[in-house]
């Protein structure tokens, strides 16, 4: 199974990455850009498991070493 | 004062805190690889600054899985002094052995250069040299050192005296909006902080680099004068 966890900061914390890109994207003209947010997409190949134990298995590889729950946050999607 | 240095892949700044070390307990600190987990006869860990696993994931998040690590837990559940600078204040945030976490720089940069700490308590292994509102001098070189931590773990932070150190200008004043004094961007200016039976302390400047003339300054050298009387024994 091919599972995608996706990281992002967590809403209240400060994102300098994001807020660059924004600057960057306002300064090529792009409008209307109010936020911009950076994160981390993780792709997993798990063998040997159903769709609903391997989106579990993510979770937790998530909880314990993927994400820094103190200031990110985790999402988790079965893609294939 | 048996102390033990902990190496990883990547550290780079073991042999800063070997001299530090050595200039105040006047012996060679054990150096630990990673994949060792015996720590009989320590009485105080260090885990230095570097690149551990290359920062790949976040700063100090594979360190904090490592095998030395296991032992280091069990070193601090029965009350074991650790102290983390730079890179290894990021794995003590890693491992939970001290709250909040280490965000990027908030200017983006990685910043090589000096700053000043004011102490912010005393009597701890790590301060007991200093007396609070003290100043001190400090080099620090790092691009994740932005210092954060919820609303409910700052409080407690704060209301437990466990703030140790927080940047500030050289006549000790503190302001966190402030980029000249607060390089970082950290939370309160918050440079270091303790556990809460303040045996563990991290701290993202380098006082090791600061314990010897030839360094330029000996500002750093009361944190290990007062690590070598707290743990005498």
């Amino acid at each position: 199974m091919k599972v995608r966890v996706t990281v992002m900061l967590k809403d209240g914390v400060l994102d300098p990455q994001g807020k660059a890109i924004g600057h960057a994207l306002h300064t090529l003209g792009f409008e209307g850009v109010q936020d911009v947010r950076v994160g981390k997409v993780i792709e997993l190949d798990l063998h040997g498991v159903k769709a609903e134990e391997a989106h579990e298995k993510a979770g937790e590889m998530a909880r314990n070493l993927l994400a820094n729950l103190v200031i990110e946050d985790y999402s988790v999607e079965v893609v294939a | 004062m048996k102390a033990a240095i902990v190496v990883f892949p990547g550290t780079n700044r073991e042999r800063d805190m070997a001299i530090a070390l050595r200039r105040v307990t006047g012996q060679a600190p054990r150096m630990i690889w990673h994949h060792e987990t015996d720590l009989s006869g320590i009485d105080l860990v260090v885990l230095p600054g570097g690149f551990s696993y290359g920062d790949y994931l976040r700063c100090g998040a594979m360190a904090a899985h490592s095998p030395i690590m296991g032992a280091v837990r069990d070193f601090a559940a029965k009350g074991g002094h650790i102290l983390g600078v730079c890179n290894g204040f990021q794995i003590l945030t890693e491992s939970n052995l001290l709250p909040g976490a280490l965000l990027r720089n908030a200017n983006l940069r990685f910043l090589s250069q000096d700053c000043y700490l004011r102490v912010e308590v005393e009597n701890t292994p790590f301060t007991r040299r200093w007396k609070k509102g003290d100043v001190f001098r400090t080099p620090l070189a790092h691009g994740d050192g932005n210092y954060t931590a919820d609303a409910e773990a700052l409080a407690v932070l704060e209301g437990e005296g466990r703030v140790a150190f927080r940047y500030a200008d050289a006549k000790g004043r503190v302001q966190a909006d402030d980029a000249g004094s607060n390089p970082n961007g950290s939370v309160n200016s918050i440079a270091g902080v303790l556990s809460e039976n303040k045996r563990i302390c991290g701290m993202m400047p380098h006082p090791e680099d600061l314990v010897d003339p030839l360094m330029g300054g000996e500002d750093g050298l009361p944190l290990f004068e007062g690590l070598v009387e707290a743990l005498v024994r």
